[in-house]
């Protein structure tokens, strides 16, 4: 499936991307990961951290109503793999970011721009787990 | 007050996700296809992200603490282990198996798309998983 190249958008989105994990340590000194909001969702401890991370999510899951009342449309989301492929992967996934102790927003964002060594090792090599798997799939396996 | 910052920063970031396409599995997927229908737009996503948090974090960082806590999370383990790389690795095999990463699906839950319903079900049994693993190891090492 063709996509087509949107340089203008993504940096758009990205910098606000940005500008939320900004903000987010400004007004809360917390680094914006999508996997720490939901494990820590997952481990109810102290109940004002548990309740900034559901308003966070809550924010998140809000988005697409925003876009849809100022665009008119949903966002696109095109899925072009397997049921399968969206379990087994969701697992592996979940399973890794537990371990590597941050996702794409953790380690690639927030981690990177304060130049932490960790974040930068990870974001290099969960980069490379995904050329690799996606090669696999599409061109070696034809999934 | 706080919980509705934390709410628009949510939205914020979530809005900046859907528009920069990285809910959007065929567009991340693509990025990774290099010897097939290469799409590098997820390049400009990074990009953009890290040209407004880099400089952004250096201002905040530079003051005493946050707006409204006591001081700054950090994380403060510096070591790179075995558990970050091989931990990173297998979130990277997953990504470009499914195509959601979890910054990414967690915007698209609120499309109620079915696809997402089912990716973030199995994230959350992965990172599960993963704990009940930890805590394995961590029993077995204690009895030996």
């Amino acid at each position: 499936m063709i996509t087509e190249f949107t340089p203008l958008t993504s940096a758009l989105g990205g910098m606000m991307v940005g500008l939320a994990a900004t903000l987010l340590m400004a007004l809360h000194g917390r680094i914006f990961g999508a996997t720490g909001i939901v494990a820590g969702l997952l481990r109810p401890g102290d109940r004002n951290d548990w309740l900034l991370r559901a308003a966070l999510l809550a924010g998140m899951v809000a988005a697409p109503t925003l876009l849809l009342v100022l665009t008119g449309q949903m966002p696109q989301i095109q899925v072009p793999v397997s049921t399968p492929a969206i379990l087994i992967g969701g697992t592996i996934v979940g399973f890794g970011v537990f371990f590597g102790g941050g996702c794409t927003s953790g380690h690639g964002i927030c981690g990177n721009a304060r130049f932490s060594r960790r974040s930068i090792t990870a974001t290099l090599t969960f980069m490379a787990g995904a050329f690799l798997s996606v090669y696999v799939m599409r061109h070696l396996i034809g999934a | 007050m706080r919980l509705l910052t934390a709410f628009l920063i949510g939205l914020l970031f979530g809005t900046g996700i859907l528009i920069a396409g990285m809910a959007n599995p065929a567009k991340v997927l693509n990025f990774f296809d290099i010897a097939g229908t290469w799409d590098p737009s997820l390049a400009f996503v990074m990009g953009g992200a890290l040209l407004v948090a880099v400089p952004g974090y250096r201002l905040v960082l530079g003051r005493p603490g946050p707006l409204f806590e006591q001081g700054f999370q950090l994380p403060d383990t510096r070591r790179i282990d075995r558990p970050l790389v091989l931990g990173s690795l297998t979130f990277g095999l997953g990504w470009g198996v499914a195509g959601f990463c979890p910054g990414g699906a967690l915007p698209a839950l609120g499309t109620g798309r079915g696809e997402v319903v089912m990716f973030v079900a199995a994230f959350i049994a992965g990172l599960l998983l993963a704990r009940l693993t930890r805590t394995l190891m961590q029993t077995r090492l204690r009895a030996t």
